[in-house]
């Protein structure tokens, strides 16, 4: 199971990709192994505003449709479309494809993800 | 409580499949994927645990009399050899189980019955059931398998003892697979040809690993592989046969589920079938329809249906349908006189998605009668 350096991660299994304000989000190796071949993907609309641990959106495999929980606060500023046509990108390679972009002022909203130690702790656990 | 296994999980867990809980049993969901194991079923083979089906003998003289009060089909002209589905009805017409007979003589039938359901149906068969009979509930000494598609017959064949004609659409004979005793029925919940084998293991010689095993080696050529109950229900759901506690229940009637065929009204009596006359009579106030999605997204199990801004009823099973390339499903609709074609919406995640109805099934059974 691939857990990425240079990423933040939530105990969600998303995973945060940070350059400058804007945060790339997507979900982890680990779980699109869970969910199975992801059949469809429902992605915000740009410019909602989305409080930390409010749902982003909703990946969806055969038998279920999962909650996306924002990792962190801020607006969507952009929405990965390929994944409306091509929902199986997200188990082809789940860091390349991320789901939404959102734009961010609480950085320190960042301390509270976990690191990728931290996070291959957790799913060793699970 | 813990859920319970088939001798068949070690093997399972080995050839990395990925469990789930159904029933009270923790049985595999999918191997590999579940798509793709759905698409190896309609073009090649698939062998399926289902031994968490249970299985209810009636042996006596009245076996066939009294077995025939309890359901809504018509056990007295079926010949031995031969297997009737039908549903088991309460007095209200509403619906125990769905179940297979399997007549082995006058005196001797074997009731098959949905796994989630043994308990129940053994325990209401037992206090309704008249007449001059025995009721043993044998479900903890099956082991079943489903082999199922196109190739299913070839593989068969190769694990016969003997040289032996293959039973026909929904007949079942005793014979020998790998060296082991067998009840081998051409039946199946997948909408292909196909077969299902129980292995009595109380039988010296039964070893479920063995059979399991072996049929997978002798499918190799034919590209067989174990399939989940992942798949199980996206065949099924394609093929629209119903599942018990989504298209049939305790509030629905097996005519509201568009099972008229297996509803003798002209049968002697036999438990619910007042109830089912009058609703026959005085017409039905909801059925099931089948739909199409026509807006994106995936309808699911309960989701509210809508049709010009009133809600009239409920999805019993949606999903995504793999050869078809659709999304779909089932719908308990407080309308019985709606039309192929006519929209609908379903509320998914609070949206309206629209819908088309459609005839069933989605999926053309490809049974070899």
């Amino acid at each position: 199971m691939e857990i990425r350096e240079g990423l933040y991660y939530s105990k969600d299994h998303e995973w945060v990709r940070v350059e400058g304000n804007r945060a790339y989000v997507g979900i982890t190796d680990y779980a699109q192994d869970s969910l199975g071949s992801i059949v469809y993907v429902e992605l915000p609309t740009e410019g909602k505003e989305l409080p930390k641990g409010e749902v982003l959106g909703v990946v969806e495999s055969v038998k279920a449709a999962s909650d996306i929980f924002s990792p962190i606060s801020g607006t969507v500023v952009e929405v990965n479309q390929a994944l409306a046509d091509n929902p199986e990108l997200i188990n082809e390679s789940p860091y390349e494809n991320y789901i939404a972009v959102l734009s961010f002022e609480k950085t320190d909203e960042l301390n509270e993800l976990l690191s990728p130690a931290q996070y291959k702790e957790l799913t060793e656990g699970e | 409580m813990m859920d319970r296994r088939t001798p068949l999980y070690q093997v399972q867990k080995i050839l990395g499949a990925k469990f789930t809980s159904f029933g009270g049993w923790e049985l595999p969901v999918s191997y590999t994927d579940i798509i793709a194991e759905h698409q190896l079923v309609r073009t090649k083979a698939g062998l399926f645990d289902v031994s968490h089906m249970g299985e209810i003998k009636i042996t006596g003289k009245d076996a066939v009399k009294a077995v025939n009060r309890l359901i809504t089909n018509d056990l007295a002209p079926v010949p031995v050899g031969k297997i009737l589905y039908s549903p088991m009805c309460y007095e209200n017409g509403t619906v125990v189980d769905d179940i297979l007979i399997y007549k082995f003589s006058d005196e001797e039938l074997l009731l098959v019955v949905n796994a989630g359901n043994t308990q129940k149906d053994d325990e209401w068969i037992r206090s309704q059931i008249t007449g001059d009979v025995m009721v043993e509930n044998l479900s903890d000494n099956y082991v079943q398998l489903a082999l199922q598609g196109p190739e299913a017959e070839n593989i068969i064949k190769i694990i016969l003892d003997i040289d032996t004609v293959l039973p026909g659409f929904y007949r079942f004979i005793e014979t020998s697979l790998l060296g082991m005793k067998v009840l081998l029925s051409r039946t199946g919940y997948t909408g292909e040809d196909g077969f299902e084998i129980y292995l009595w293991l109380l039988d010296s010689g039964s070893d479920p690993e063995k059979l399991w095993n072996g049929i997978l080696e002798a499918g190799k050529d034919y590209g067989i592989a174990p399939v989940g109950l992942g798949a199980r229900d996206t065949l099924r759901l394609e093929a629209a046969l119903p599942l018990y506690g989504h298209e049939l229940s305790e509030d629905i009637t097996p005519l509201e589920a568009g099972l008229k065929t297996f509803v003798k009204i002209n049968k002697d009596d036999y438990i619910g079938k007042a109830a089912l006359a009058q609703q026959l009579e005085h017409g039905l106030k909801r059925k099931l329809y089948g739909f199409e999605m026509v807006d994106r997204g995936i309808p699911r199990d309960g989701y509210d249906v809508v049709k010009d801004g009133n809600k009239i009823g409920y999805v019993t099973s949606g999903g995504i349908m793999p050869t078809l390339n659709k999304n779909g499903g089932i719908a308990l609709l407080n309308d019985p006189d709606l039309q192929d074609g006519e929209t609908i919406k379903i509320v998914i995640r609070e949206r309206l998605c629209e819908a088309v109805l459609v005839q069933l099934p989605f999926y053309k059974k490809k049974y070899k009668r």
